[in-house]
């Protein structure tokens, strides 16, 4: 074995130094932009700053006047979030990494996946799995007057049975509509030409917020008084049938139905595109082999199909009925939860927000959390039974 | 999700017996009155943003799009909202906070996707499974202590803390859907790179990263579109204020106070839908490659 030159030790010093240093580096850059970060004049100070330093003084005493580059500003600031979060991790990721390398191979394997998963897990902790506790802590402890189920009795009282009702008449109609609309479509559009193209329709809205969705929905569900012009396209098909126009917003009980639509309108799509794939993975040989035994289209469908794609079809309704559960926006945007139309989570976001009831409201989203705690555990079971990480 | 050849394919040969015209005649109407029936309430709203104020209220949109040259059109509707409805302000607030809140959990996500795939370590089960039990949590459970934790910090109402909250509500997703893709990767890879003396870093850098570029895009889309459209978390922690609110928040304000001015509305809302269709429409593949890979796992 040669001598180890002088260069060469340089060199692998070097080497050994430079990860310190790009941990370090990106342990600063985390810092120093989390600091800049955590300011709600963070975006004008920033840029107002930069001016400073480019000998813009007028720039950057207008900025702090709350005149002049305010959009600029921000803009920065998006960067620089970018440049720390991203470049920031980097830099920490690689540093850390390269220096758990200088240490010896068993202590390397037992630091480096922790490396990889802390920051995630570090997230998760403060973000969901401590305020889970903290929400489910809070629903027994906050505003109870000493009997720690009062959040949950308050739920008792009419006002909020007729919530949980609602939520039951969404959770069957908006997830079986959005469901069966979607399998009857993909079953549809499976059969004829241009498919991709028919698809895209269904499957729009899906890119539109629910804010945008009300919003359409809303001007579609405009109502004027009989005898004027309706300017709503569903009063007016309505009216050209020779009904009175209906107040589909206010009316009860039409209206949590027109609001359902809303939904339907916008997950149809998701079901659909789920549900299509499937379809398209039955074998050939089967759906042949039905046809030779001289099923017609619809039989096909029902019972060779469906009972096939069963387990797709029990995913996406998991996964509606979960977005089903959490549905706000549509209900807060378009009656805020008046005319006998409130749900759960608009109920939840509303005691919290506008009246300060943080116990009922932590009561109202463990309600919530409860109804997913079984999808959870099977999601879990499933994934053991996988073989995941054995 | 086989080839989409195969459904045209498997159904020419049996069926032939009738003419294929008149047995799909039907069906072929019925798919196309679907797609329309879908497509009218937003075409309506495209419709009424750039028809004259006084005309929208006196006559169906229908009526107009039917006889184009008997009514007016303008696109003073937009230059309103945006120059004095604070459209501007909150579209370049959409932005920054979506794109941040796109990119970091994606990083955060492909490195403990990778160890969760490739790096044997205690606990390791056990953490994964937390990951797939939390992404079914309602984000109602995070709001109040969430909230509590950043008046403590002096978080509410700044970027950062909104980057933050989306990151970590994006994590339990990105997770899983980058683990399903990663864990597919061949082992021979890993093992001839261990071979050549490669550390996990490398191999993420060199192949891992690379190869997974489908299924981070994926992701990134569906997470893009999440946080622009999101109303919720936009609302907690950033608040309806003027110069903070994003264009969610701003279309929740406008509907409030113009509630029946509909020339306002029709064209802030589709300011606020304009980015989401246009990634979708470009990136539909990989959009709905994402919504596959996230909901059917066998």
């Amino acid at each position: 074995m040669a001598i180890q030159s002088r260069d060469q030790a340089e060199v692998s010093a070097v080497r050994r130094f430079a990860p310190v240093l790009a941990a370090l580096v990106g342990m600063a850059v985390i810092a120093i932009g989390v600091v800049i970060l955590a300011d709600r004049n963070a975006a004008t100070n920033l840029l107002a700053s930069i001016y400073e330093a480019l000998g813009n003084t007028q720039g950057a005493a207008d900025l702090e006047r709350g005149v002049g580059d305010q959009l600029l500003a921000k803009v920065v600031l998006g960067l620089v979030a970018l440049v720390v979060g991203v470049g920031g991790i980097w830099m920490l990721y690689i540093g850390v990494s390269a220096v758990v390398g200088l240490l010896s191979p068993r202590w390397q394997g037992r630091i480096l996946p922790w490396v990889f998963v802390i920051p995630a897990i570090g997230l998760l902790t403060v973000y969901l799995i401590y305020p889970t506790i903290g929400t489910i802590v809070t629903s027994f402890t906050v505003q109870t007057n000493g009997d720690p189920l009062a959040n949950y009795k308050q739920l008792a009282t009419p006002q909020f049975i007729g919530i949980i009702g609602n939520n039951l008449i969404w959770l069957v109609v908006a997830t079986g509509g959005s469901v069966l609309l979607g399998l009857l479509i993909a079953g549809m559009v499976d059969r004829v030409r241009r498919e991709a193209l028919a698809k895209t329709f269904i499957f729009l809205p899906l890119a539109i917020s629910f804010i945008g969705a009300s919003v359409i929905w809303r001007f579609m569900y405009e109502w004027n008084p009989p005898g004027q012009q309706q300017i709503g396209l569903v009063n007016a098909v309505w009216t050209g049938l020779g009904f009175d126009p209906v107040r589909w917003v206010q009316d009860q009980p039409a209206n949590t139905y027109a609001l359902i639509l809303i939904f339907v309108w916008l997950q149809t799509g998701f079901a659909m595109v789920v549900l299509s794939a499937a379809i398209k993975g039955v074998s050939v040989e089967i759906i042949e082999a039905a046809r030779l035994d001289g099923a017609n289209e619809r039989q096909l469908f029902l019972r060779v199909i469906v009972p096939i794609i069963r387990g797709s079809i029990i995913t996406v309704t998991t996964t509606i009925a979960i977005v089903v559960l959490k549905v706000f926006d549509i209900i807060y945007v378009m009656t805020g939860g008046r005319y006998g139309t409130d749900v759960i989570a608009n109920r939840m976001f509303i005691e919290f927000y506008e009246f300060f009831n943080d116990g009922r409201a932590a009561a109202l989203a463990s309600v919530l959390f409860l109804a997913v705690v079984p999808i959870m555990f099977v999601n879990v079971r499933n994934l053991r039974r996988q073989g995941v990480g054995s | 999700m086989t080839a989409p050849a195969r459904s045209a394919e498997r159904l020419k040969p049996v069926s032939a017996w009738r003419p294929a015209i008149l047995r799909s005649a039907p069906l072929r109407i019925a798919v196309v009155a679907i797609c329309i029936l879908w497509s009218i309430p937003t075409l309506g709203l495209l419709v009424t943003s750039v028809r004259d104020p006084a005309e929208i209220t006196t006559s169906g949109w229908w009526t107009a799009l039917l006889n184009p040259l008997q009514y007016n059109w303008t696109l003073n509707n937009y230059q309103t909202v945006v120059a004095s409805e604070g459209f501007i302000t909150a579209f370049i607030n959409s932005l920054v906070v979506t794109i941040p809140a796109t990119v970091i959990p994606i990083t955060i996500a492909a490195f403990a996707a990778y160890a969760f795939a490739w790096i044997r370590f205690p606990f390791r089960g056990l953490l994964f499974a937390i990951v797939v039990g939390l992404l079914v949590v309602p984000l109602q459970m995070s709001l109040i202590p969430v909230l509590r934790l950043y008046a403590d910090v002096q978080l509410n109402g700044t970027f950062l803390g909104i980057w933050l909250a989306h990151t970590a509500f994006g994590l339990p997703l990105a997770i899983f859907l980058l683990y399903n893709f990663i864990s597919q990767l061949p082992r021979d890879l890993f093992e001839s790179a261990a071979i050549d003396g490669a550390s996990h870093f490398q191999v993420f850098m060199r192949l891992v990263l690379p190869l997974s570029v489908p299924a981070i895009g994926a992701f990134a889309i569906f997470q893009f579109l999440w946080v622009w459209n999101d109303l919720l978390v936009a609302l907690t922690f950033l608040g309806t204020g003027e110069e903070q609110r994003v264009l969610p928040s701003a279309l929740m304000v406008l509907n409030g106070n113009r509630g029946g001015q509909w020339h306002f509305l029709t064209a802030g809302a589709f300011v606020t839908m304009v980015v989401p269709l246009l990634v979708f429409l470009f990136l539909q593949r990989a959009f709905v490659r994402g919504i596959l890979a996230g909901s059917v796992k066998s």
